[in-house]
């Protein structure tokens, strides 16, 4: 028996868990499912690739970071981006949501943030086709790790660098008078004002700090995978099972919920079939919804 | 009154929705050092008129000033740089936080020197939240949790503390405990503005009270002579008939 799915299904999972603890953070603040979140993920993909494309059109190209298939210029655009993603996401709710927010429901939100999410993938198509791009075409020689386990470089750098994120947005939340803010609003947005808490100063840092996330997932997916106008879109599923599975507002419980239903779907694809993938997830999400409401680690019942 | 007040409102009127006013055209005013309690029957806009001056419900009418500024549509979340402090009658606390970040999210607009010192302040006057720091504050019971909203309100070392129902769901002997805590905080120079259910606890410690009814004032007066008025008494304070609504503590 070959344990590689837990290899991938860990780097998988680690992909996914980033993407959640930006949903739940914008979910347990803004209340509402946000389906542009995926596109986020694709954004940041593109325009990270676009910032490499750039960097070496007006520099010579520069070499890569062995055994690595990147070099600077991809953390450079991958900084620049995280960046950039997180405007998008401000800019998306100072044209739509924050309008919507004064009048609107939970479910007009939902269905605008829907239509968004269409606009956000067309764009993408039309800005860069939707032939899959890849950050490098280089080779990976992936490193056999014993119990039949084999991963790439770049897999390891990015399970490094998901692991970071995670550490900084953990401390950012316990630590900072931001951190804790979100979380006071995401629990009581009129006691967060009556301590003096400037929700909407709140609801854009979740903004730009959900879209830097989400970039970071796109890059992890971008250079493990490839570059897809889809590839966000498609996450979306997986994202909400393991935020819902961690516990909405939960930022470990995200990660966790990321981790089971990456590990879940390795499992399927190693020993069920690689079409029963986007199964998993559904089936996961329906039955933590019908077991355990509020997920793993949820500090409010559904 | 002489001096002019630290908290006046004038003629408030503010509601939930537009042109249903809950408080329709309430004044009070507050002077410096005094304890002043707002009482009346349940529904009668107490909370909304609280509310409203802490910036939390829209005023479509009337004038509210602090310390001589006007603050009337003032944002929420500015109050607490002008000194002003509200204690929400219900979910005042983060539950979901322990009892030391609850302390530093309020203490952030003290000076950064200043704030841990604050919170050891505030350690030093609720005993019985210092050795419980690490504890989310959902875990804390009744009691412990009025302590920390007011704990929470004081951080910010406000010249006016206003508390929606502090007794509200205590037993008599932590009713007793809160309102001692109260009077001994007024004693360091704190402003207080208090509604009440629990009309004989308040009027024990108040200076003067006014009677709230259907978002109206309807009396106002001296603690003790409001105490004293055996109609008023029996009409809206419950401390009438043996079997009113008594649930306050003897004096
Ligand atoms: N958030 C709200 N939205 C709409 N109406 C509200 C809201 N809160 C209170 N009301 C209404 O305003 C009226 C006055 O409520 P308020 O809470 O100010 O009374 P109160 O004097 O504080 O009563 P109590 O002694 O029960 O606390 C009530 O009729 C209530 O239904
Ligand atoms: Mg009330």
């Amino acid at each position: 028996m070959s344990l590689q799915f837990l290899a991938d299904g860990l780097f998988a999972g680690a992909l996914i868990g980033l993407g959640a603890v930006g949903l739940t953070l914008t979910y347990s603040i803004l209340r509402f499912s946000n389906f542009t979140h995926g596109d986020f993920i694709s954004w940041g993909a593109y325009l990270t690739l676009a910032i490499v494309g750039g960097i070496a059109g007006v520099i010579a190209p520069a070499g890569r970071f062995m055994p690595f298939s990147f070099g600077w210029p991809l953390i450079v655009a991958g900084l620049l981006a995280m960046a950039l993603t997180g405007l998008l996401a401000l800019l998306l709710d100072s044209a739509l949501f924050k309008p919507l927010r004064r009048t609107g429901h939970g479910i007009v939100m939902v269905i605008a943030s829907f239509g968004a999410s269409l606009a956000l993938r067309a764009l993408l198509e039309f800005l860069f086709t939707s032939e899959p791009a890849y950050f490098s075409r280089a080779i990976q020689i992936a490193v056999p790790l014993g119990l039949g386990i084999r991963v790439t470089p770049d897999q390891m750098a990015m399970m490094g660098l998901a692991l970071v994120v995670v550490i900084a947005m953990h401390l950012l939340l316990t630590r900072t008078h931001i951190g804790r803010s979100m979380r006071a609003v995401s629990e009581n947005p009129a006691l967060a004002r009556v301590v003096g808490i400037d929700v909407a100063a709140v609801i854009r840092a979740t903004w730009l700090i959900g879209g830097a996330l989400a970039c970071v997932s796109g890059i992890m997916l971008g250079i493990t995978v490839q570059i897809r106008p889809q590839m966000g879109f498609d996450l979306l599923l997986p994202l909400f099972a393991a935020a819902i599975l961690g516990g909405i507002g939960s930022v470990w419980g995200a990660i966790l919920g990321g981790l089971i239903v990456g590990i879940a779907e390795a499992a399927a694809v190693q020993w069920v079939g690689a079409e029963f993938r986007s199964a998993v997830a559904f089936v996961l999400l329906i039955a933590v919804l019908l077991i355990r409401p509020r997920g793993l680690f949820g500090v409010r019942e559904g | 009154m002489s001096v002019s007040p630290v908290l006046l409102a004038e003629d408030v009127e503010a509601g939930y929705e537009p042109g249903l006013p809950i408080v329709k055209g309430a004044s009070i005013h507050v002077g410096r050092g005094e304890i002043v309690v707002v009482l009346g029957p349940n529904g009668a806009g107490k909370s909304t008129l609280i509310k409203a001056i802490a910036g939390l419900v829209p005023v479509s009418r009337g004038h509210i000033a602090l310390n001589g500024e006007a603050i009337t549509h003032r944002p929420a979340h500015l109050m607490v740089r002008l000194g002003l402090a509200f204690v929400p009658q219900t979910e005042n606390i983060f539950a979901t936080m322990t009892i030391e970040e609850n302390l530093q999210l309020a203490g952030h607009v003290a000076p950064a020197a200043e704030r841990t010192s604050r919170i050891e302040a505030m350690f030093a006057l609720f005993p019985d939240l210092a050795n419980r720091r690490r504890l989310a504050a959902g875990r804390l019971s009744g009691g412990q949790r009025q302590m920390l909203a007011v704990a929470r309100a004081l951080m910010i070392e406000p010249s006016v503390l206003m508390l929606d129902e502090p007794s509200a769901g205590l037993s008599p002997k932590l009713v007793g405990e809160v309102f001692a805590k109260l009077a001994e905080i007024r004693k360091t120079g704190v402003t207080i503005l208090l509604v009440e259910q629990n009309a004989r606890a308040a009027l024990a410690i108040a200076d003067r009270a006014y009677i709230l009814a259907d978002g109206r004032n309807r009396h106002e007066g001296s603690a003790a002579a409001l105490a004293a008025d055996p109609d008023i008494a029996a009409h809206y304070l419950g401390l009438g008939g043996a079997d009113g609504p008594m649930r306050g503590i003897a004096p």
